[in-house]
């Protein structure tokens, strides 16, 4: 990858004379030189070569461990190349129930769900092509429907027809449940500080605290909130007659409590961005529809909503891309318990490895990258990318 | 009749056009203090539990100090007199860790982002599929024909060079700033736990498992897409003149960076210094897997609170967790005056 150097010639320090003997300049001189004719490589190189380093290259080599079946041996490894065995055994083999979940046949509600999703895709896929259509968009897109088609069978021969969903399904909530909510009363707490209120410093600092606090520690911090014998609100809970309800007992209270935990943590993020992004929104046109009598909604939805819309469709993008990893979590609020009901992607790639089951375990966080990155690669494309267009 | 509407008037219609009727007022500071109250409850909870005793801890909640318990500081005791030294390691791990994890990141991050929001870089096409290919012969040679690794890299690399000097003047295509930006940022999607295990791997073959140096160059790679991305916007957004001038006047690229570029951009410096310091401060998963004893980090410290026969031991737990938010508070306080507003808005804006 080498640069080309600069665009234009740049102008050399102490007077290049190449009528000079080399020995009239010293060493120092003909390094720096050096170093100035080559700084384009000088620069960027460092950045280039630690990622190829630490990135690119456990990349490759976590697609050779997936590909492979490893033992560990004195002194050593011992590979062996096993294809897609890895992959199939999460997938259609014996490890399905903890990757996909448990299926038993679809129930009805499921069939409903998967007919009425499956059917706007389809119908936004088809509305696509007609309206504006292109060789590259069309792949995405099909690949897209095809994934997004899969997902809406699973959750609707899982979750919806009586068992239980594995960890893919799990990370999903996490991602899309989390994310909601996170933008939703991100958005609401930077809107109501862009008002003019008083302490907004204040309010500003203190929401920024918990970005600010290991998700170990808020992880502990809130098992010991959720604790309803001896927690904070067990005094609610006796009140309420949920003296002996935990949280990390039923699976789908244990993820919402996760949620929680991540909302707490993450809402500060998307708060300070968009604060700063409503700030930036032009005081003249609100006070100008002020006084022409718009309501509170309307200006915010015909004057604030389109000028902070790329800040936060690129926000949640950050968000989403952090939100694929959650794995700090899920492992100290409830170990991925009950069952595997919280088992994050990340998380079950961590205890295939605990299990020294490193094929597994690789081709577990292989599967994790390529759903985060097609999500991320959709969500960038389809709205980051279009609301970029539209303002 | 009369009179109440114009009760209702004063109290739902603003005064004034930018300020709020009495009736907003009170919705808008009634949610923004239950939402202080919601962010500093768990924090309040932390610091008074670490200096509750165990009996105080596991009979039930108890919110006052010397009302509800008496404050003890044994838990105090025994992470800082007792097991000080494990402690006080783990402290200085943590900070060593983070600090130069932090400068590495931002030191080259800003590098790389201000030579591409400045250089043009053009590397060809073909270069990179003959670097990717030979890379791909590397691998294979040590993975499945058990060659040795450094052997391997080194016939590979001579291998590209050899080929790119034959062959770089037939190349046509080549990839743009962008597409190098692109490549950069886009590192950040790889969840960790990809990259972790071939990580510790490597590591482990150069015998720099659970030392600092290992911690250090992961954490400064992990945070690289985010320091060159908020400082490439920064970058961007300086007007050219002054370095032109500079550079007219005689200056070298690496002087002009230094002396003029660094100075102007300490706002987008700071920004980015809090934020990388911040995730290096309280990343958990890479130093799980890349330190056992000697290089141990705070949160790992953290989590061990866990282990053992006696439970979770919550008083000490959350000794841990107040000593290690009180640094970064203090470089955030540290920062906040070289931090304007927009530095972060103008990166997310793309």
């Amino acid at each position: 990858m080498a640069p080309s150097g600069d665009s234009e010639t740049p102008i050399r320090p102490g007077g290049v004379s190449p009528a000079g003997s080399p020995s009239d300049r010293s060493i120092r001189v003909r390094v720096s030189e050096w170093l100035d004719y080559r700084h384009g490589t000088i620069f960027i190189m460092p950045a280039v070569v630690m990622i190829l380093i630490f990135s690119i290259f456990p990349l490759a080599a976590s697609l050779i461990i997936a590909f492979s079946r490893i033992r560990l041996r004195a002194g050593g490894y011992q590979v062996r190349f096993v294809g897609f065995k890895n992959f199939a055994k999460q997938i259609f083999g014996s490890e399905q129930f903890h990757f996909l979940g448990a299926f038993k046949g679809i129930s009805v509600l499921g069939w409903v769900f998967a007919t009425v999703l499956i059917s706007l895709v389809l119908w936004w896929f088809f509305r696509w092509m007609r309206v504006r259509f292109n060789v590259l968009g069309f792949v995405g897109r099909l690949f897209l429907v095809a994934i997004a088609i899969g997902l809406i069978l699973m959750i609707a021969a899982t979750v919806l027809s009586g068992t239980r969903f594995g960890t893919l399904g799990t990370t999903l909530f996490y991602v899309f449940a989390g994310c909601l909510v996170q933008f939703v009363i991100g958005l609401g707490l930077a809107f109501l500080c862009s008002q003019p209120i008083r302490g907004k410093t204040f309010f500003r600092v203190v929401f920024f605290v918990p970005l600010m606090i290991t998700p170990i520690g808020i992880g502990y911090a809130f098992r010991m909130m959720a604790d309803t014998t001896k927690g904070p609100f067990s005094p609610v809970w006796q009140w309420a007659g949920l003296g002996d309800f935990a949280w990390a007992a039923d699976a789908w209270t244990a993820r919402i409590f996760i949620v929680i935990g991540d909302s707490w943590q993450w809402i500060p993020f998307i708060f300070v961005v968009l604060l700063a992004g409503l700030e930036n929104v032009s005081r003249d046109q609100l006070e100008a529809a002020e006084v022409d009598g718009a309501g509170r909604w309307q200006i915010f939805r015909e004057i604030t909503w389109p000028q902070i819309a790329p800040v936060a469709a690129t926000v949640m993008l950050i968000r989403v891309i952090e939100a694929f990893k959650i794995v700090d979590l899920p492992n100290i609020m409830t170990s991925g318990g009950p069952g595997i009901a919280t088992e994050s992607m990340s998380l079950h790639a961590l205890f295939a490895w605990r299990s020294l089951d490193l094929g597994q375990s690789a081709a577990i966080a292989y599967l994790l990258l390529f759903v985060t990155v097609v999500m991320c690669v959709s969500f960038f494309n389809l709205v980051v990318l279009d609301r970029v267009r539209n303002t | 009749m009369k009179n109440e509407r114009s009760l209702m008037t004063q109290l739902f219609e603003p005064p004034a056009i930018g300020k709020m009727a009495p009736a907003t007022k009170i919705v808008v500071y009634t949610l923004l203090l239950s939402w202080t109250a919601f962010v500093l409850f768990p924090i309040y909870w932390i610091i008074i539990t670490s200096f509750k005793s165990a009996v105080d801890v596991n009979r039930g909640p108890f919110f006052v100090p010397w009302v509800d318990f008496t404050p003890s500081l044994h838990a105090w005791k025994e992470l800082f007199v007792f097991d000080w030294k494990d402690t006080l390691q783990a402290y200085f791990n943590s900070i060593i860790i983070a600090l130069s994890a932090t400068l590495l990141c931002v030191a080259i991050g800003s590098m790389a982002a201000y030579a591409l929001a400045r250089v043009e870089y053009k590397p060809k096409f073909g270069s990179i599929v003959i670097f990717v290919l030979s890379m791909v012969g590397a691998f294979l040679g040590v993975g499945y024909l058990g060659m040795d690794w450094r052997l391997s890299l080194a016939v590979a690399l001579a291998v590209f060079f050899f080929l790119v000097k034959a062959l770089s003047k037939h190349f046509k295509a080549s990839v743009g700033n962008g597409d190098i930006l692109f490549w950069m940022i886009s590192q950040r999607i790889l969840p960790p736990i990809v990259v972790v295990v071939p990580i510790y791997m490597m590591f482990q073959s150069v015998h720099l498992l659970d030392t600092h140096i290992a911690i250090i160059l992961t954490y400064t790679v992990i945070n690289l897409p985010i320091a060159v991305w908020l400082m490439y916007d920064f970058f961007v957004s300086i007007p050219k003149d002054l370095e032109e001038s500079a550079q007219l006047d005689g200056a070298t690229r690496l002087m002009t960076f230094w002396e003029i570029v660094l100075p102007l951009s300490r706002p987008g410096l700071a920004a980015t210094t809090l934020l990388v310091m911040i995730l290096s401060w309280n990343e958990y998963l890479f130093a799980l897997f890349l330190s056992t004893s000697r290089a141990q980090t705070m949160p790992i410290l953290v989590a061990a609170m866990n282990a053992g026969e006696r439970g979770i031991l919550w008083w000490s737990m959350s000794v841990v967790i107040v000593v290690m938010i009180i640094p970064v508070i203090l470089m955030a306080l540290l920062l906040q005056s070289f931090i304007s507003k927009g530095v972060l808005l103008g990166a997310v804006k793309g």
